[in-house]
């Protein structure tokens, strides 16, 4: 299990390096640059500012640069949010997205798993199509919509939830809601699904031979084998939900992590971009490592040091 | 136990319910007295004023620092840091007169201070974006680009309380310049104790109304009265908070939900809700902004002055303004905004024909132009990614459409449209611009040989010549003649087809007293107050 997890960490190193290379060109190849906005900006003034960057250096000199920095942990400064660094800016705006991430992930697999054992439990019930509906809609409606409804019914018309920012717990219910209804839908879906394969088996059978009750079927024999699609499922979404949504960031006003990218991606912020792709690259690389560590504890199957 | 199981659920559901009223401090701590939220729709680059070039920012900006002249509560420039100045004869020599003030720590503001704040956003290390804005200043352009060292520069303190600028040329409209934050002081003894990292919270000290307290990034920015501020006793309002967020239909649902005072903008599409459901506390007033296409003059096919003609000639602005955008934009007849400090502009020659007349005329120049049905004029036209300049665009290509011409449009991400707009890689490009200061000046411009912004490469002599022309003459009678007769030079070239006027859009809260519409769209929080104590 040790040398698993210290060989898994070994290739983390090159993976990286393919990942700050390959996003390092692929945004220099990007037409437009961060300086290129509705005001122009003379020659002169623009290579004091490139100089100033040490835009002005070959490419590759920069990337050797970037590389030499990143490795001391610095991620160099904004190139549009100039007073900060960007270091500063993910260390101010990480903790944020992961509590919201975290947060609408708990309450998604909590509720998915829930609702789709019960579907598959009752398959093809009255309940099974309800749910299933509700999880049909609840992929389809997309954030955009459901969150302004939730502003708008909560926020105003009943007025007992704050419509915008993230000052406290109020601030998170509405936030949290609508970042969780879709995975709500998706782990719901996994779940019935193998569930569904579980139950058919043969020790559940002997299970329900032995005269155990449905509950104990369910929760103590039948959830762990269902489960191991879902974890898997939450490998990369929980990388995903941590690491920020822009559209529910911009509709409550949250300091996340999400509009950064969109941001700084539209505005050719390269550092800015580049440092969160490493945060990115790494939170994705740690969850995956989780997950197979998860799913070899699940799984007796599976053994990690093969 | 199933009777159990239920006495739980029930339970649960209502300390959840209670949890969230209990926890339901909908009013953050800021709200509780006097403070002033105020959504400025945009993410602040910097508050360190040479390094910010966006008008989110100078609503903080305006509040933090006060420079040698200031806007009123109307909009109009006043003395400010500057209690008095006078002019050289020929009007190259400025000597101002400051008035007793202190930084927001207590130390006295000098006139070392803005001699430092000049070389500061000059310097060429200091790389700042806008250190044009200072180019009138006598030997500020070779400074800032290296072909000279800071010896040259017209900026001089003769004592802590007398400031001595120097222009390259006569400046007419230089004091209307003084109050835009690239002309701020700034703290010569902050600059430098902390450097770089002197405009954050807790280092950066200011000499206006506000100081700052707070900035959470993605957030908000937090400013509280300025104790040392030398009309502090006129400022009502104790703490401003400037939220940042972007999303209009957000921050729309925040100011409904008393989350917030004053906005600086709404989504358009709102304006007929808001109009219908908020009478009294939305405001729509002229701006000192213009929205325009520019023809590449250097394209072979819109190098032909017939053909720009007849593309400014087809446009339907009227339409456009009040069935397209139905916002309150004001069909443009000019480049120069009517508004702009007491001058009257050049209007289009073709203002006074009908909708069929300017059609047929439009047509013909094309027909001269060696255009007709077998042989089509085809136009690319692009705009920058925003669902406004979409519905702008598309609404121009049928107008296009209906004098014969066919259209692409091309969507392109800003930092890609700007340059290619700069670069003369576009044909018909959308852009706007909004005026530094209110003077013609800062939209004519735009028309000079050479100027960055100039992106349709238009150029003559005779422009430039009346231009250079208006900016040296002291009577506001004679100079307005010029701007006039240059503007009319661009209009007849066709080479900027104006749209529209921009306006401002604000939210205004109706517990606010103070408020003034103006065409600078200049609120600062030093003179709004709340009508009641909350």
């Amino acid at each position: 299990m040790v040398s698993y997890i210290l060989k898994r960490l070994l290739i983390f190193v090159p993976t990286l390096f393919i990942i700050i290379t390959a996003s390092f060109f692929l945004m220099r190849m990007a037409p437009g640059s961060p300086f290129d906005g509705e005001r122009a900006i003379s020659e002169e003034i623009r290579a004091n500012i490139l100089k100033s960057y040490d835009l002005d250096k070959p490419m590759f000199q920069q990337y050797t640069n970037y590389l030499f920095n990143v490795i001391r942990g610095d991620f160099g400064p904004s190139l549009k949010i100039k007073d900060f660094t960007v270091s500063e800016l993910i260390y101010k705006s990480a903790p944020t997205s992961l509590t919201l991430g975290f947060l609408a992930m708990f309450i998604a697999v909590l509720l998915g798993v829930f609702l789709g054992s019960i579907s598959a439990l009752h398959q093809n019930s009255k309940m099974d199509y309800s749910i299933m509906s509700f999880a049909m809609v609840g992929i389809v409606i997309p954030n955009y919509a459901i969150a302004p409804i939730l502003t708008l019914i909560f926020g105003i018309y009943l007025a007992i939830l704050p419509v915008g920012g993230w000052y406290g717990v109020s601030y998170m219910i509405l936030p949290t809601i609508a970042l969780s209804l879709p995975y709500i839908a998706y782990i719901a879906r996994i779940t019935r699904g193998s569930m569904l394969d579980v139950l058919s088996t043969n020790f559940i059978r002997t299970a329900y031979a032995k005269g155990l009750s449905e509950r104990k079927i369910l929760f103590k024999h039948a959830l762990k084998p269902a489960i191991l699609p879902v974890v898997s499922y939450l490998g990369p979404s929980i990388a995903g939900i941590m690491t920020g949504s822009v559209v529910i960031e911009s509709i409550f006003d949250i300091p996340g992590l999400g509009r950064y990218f969109i941001q700084g991606s539209l505005n050719r912020d390269y550092p800015l971009v580049m440092g969160l792709v490493i945060f990115y690259a790494f939170i994705i690389i740690t969850m995956n490592l989780i997950v197979d560590i998860l799913y070899a504890y699940l799984d007796p199957k599976v053994k990690l040091d093969k | 136990m199933l009777k159990n199981r239920k006495v739980w659920i029930v339970a649960i559901v209502l300390v959840v319910i209670a949890a969230v009223f209990l926890f339901n401090n909908k009013s953050d701590s800021s709200d509780s007295n006097n403070t002033l939220r105020v959504a400025i729709m945009g993410e602040p680059a910097s508050l360190d004023p040479n390094f910010t070039t966006g008008t989110w920012e100078n609503i903080i900006l305006t509040d933090l620092f006060s420079g040698l002249t200031a806007k009123n509560a109307k909009g109009e420039t006043v003395p400010e840091s500057a209690e008095s100045w006078k002019v050289s004869p020929d009007g190259t020599v400025y000597t101002f007169y400051l008035r007793d003030n202190k930084w927001s720590d207590g130390i006295p503001v000098t006139a070392a201070d803005f001699e430092f704040a000049y070389k500061r956003i000059l310097n060429p290390e200091t790389a700042s974006s806008y250190a044009s804005m200072l180019y009138v200043i006598k030997g500020a352009k070779d400074y800032n680009t290296g072909k000279a060292g800071v010896e040259g520069l017209g900026v001089k303190a003769i004592d802590d309380k007398t400031l001595q600028i120097t222009l390259e040329h006569p400046t007419s409209y230089f004091i209307s310049m003084l109050h835009h934050y690239t002309f701020s002081p700034l703290p010569k003894h902050a600059v430098e104790k902390y450097g770089k990292e002197w405009s954050k919270p807790g280092n950066m000290v200011s000499n206006g109304a506000y100081k700052l307290v707070e900035w959470k990034p993605q957030s908000y920015v937090k400013a509280a009265r300025n104790e040392f501020y030398y009309n502090n006793a006129n400022t009502k309002i104790d703490n401003v908070v400037y939220y940042t967020q972007e999303d209009r239909a957000a921050i729309l649902k925040r100011f409904r939900s008393n989350e917030i005072d004053i906005a600086d903008d709404f989504a358009s599409d709102q304006y007929e809700w808001i109009a219908a459901n908020l009478p009294g506390q939305y405001d729509v007033s002229p701006y000192m902004g213009i929205y325009y296409f520019a023809i590449n003059m250097k394209d072979k096919i819109m190098s032909n002055p017939k053909v720009r003609e007849a593309i400014n000639l087809a446009i339907d602005r009227e339409f456009i303004t009040s069935k397209v955008l139905k916002s309150g934009e004001i069909p443009a007849t000019s480049f120069v905004p009517i508004g702009v400090k007491n001058y009257k502009p050049a209007e289009f020659s073709f203002k006074n024909m009908s909708k069929e007349e300017r059609i047929a005329k439009a047509k013909q120049l094309l027909l001269d132009a060696g255009y007709n049905e077998q042989n089509p004029l085809s136009v690319e036209i692009s705009y920058n990614t925003s669902e406004n300049h979409k519905k702008v665009s598309i609404a121009v290509a049928n107008m296009l459409k209906d004098i014969g011409i066919n259209y692409t449009l091309t969507n392109k991400e800003v930092a890609v449209h700007y340059k290619d707009m700069q670069n003369g890689n576009f044909q018909i490009g959308r852009a706007g611009w909004i005026a530094d200061y209110d003077d013609p000046a800062s939209f004519l411009y735009i028309g000079e040989t050479g100027v960055g912004n100039n992106y349709a490469k238009f150029s003559s002599k005779q422009y430039d010549d009346d231009f250079a022309k208006a900016k040296t003459l002291s009577s506001e009678a004679a100079r307005n003649e010029f701007y006039k007769a240059a503007e009319r030079i661009l209009l007849d070239s066709a080479a900027y087809i104006p749209i529209y006027y921009y306006v401002s859009h604000n939210l205004v809260s109706n517990r606010i007293e103070g408020f003034i519409p103006n065409v600078s769209n200049t609120h600062p929080a030093k003179y709004i107050s709340f009508k009641e104590v909350k």
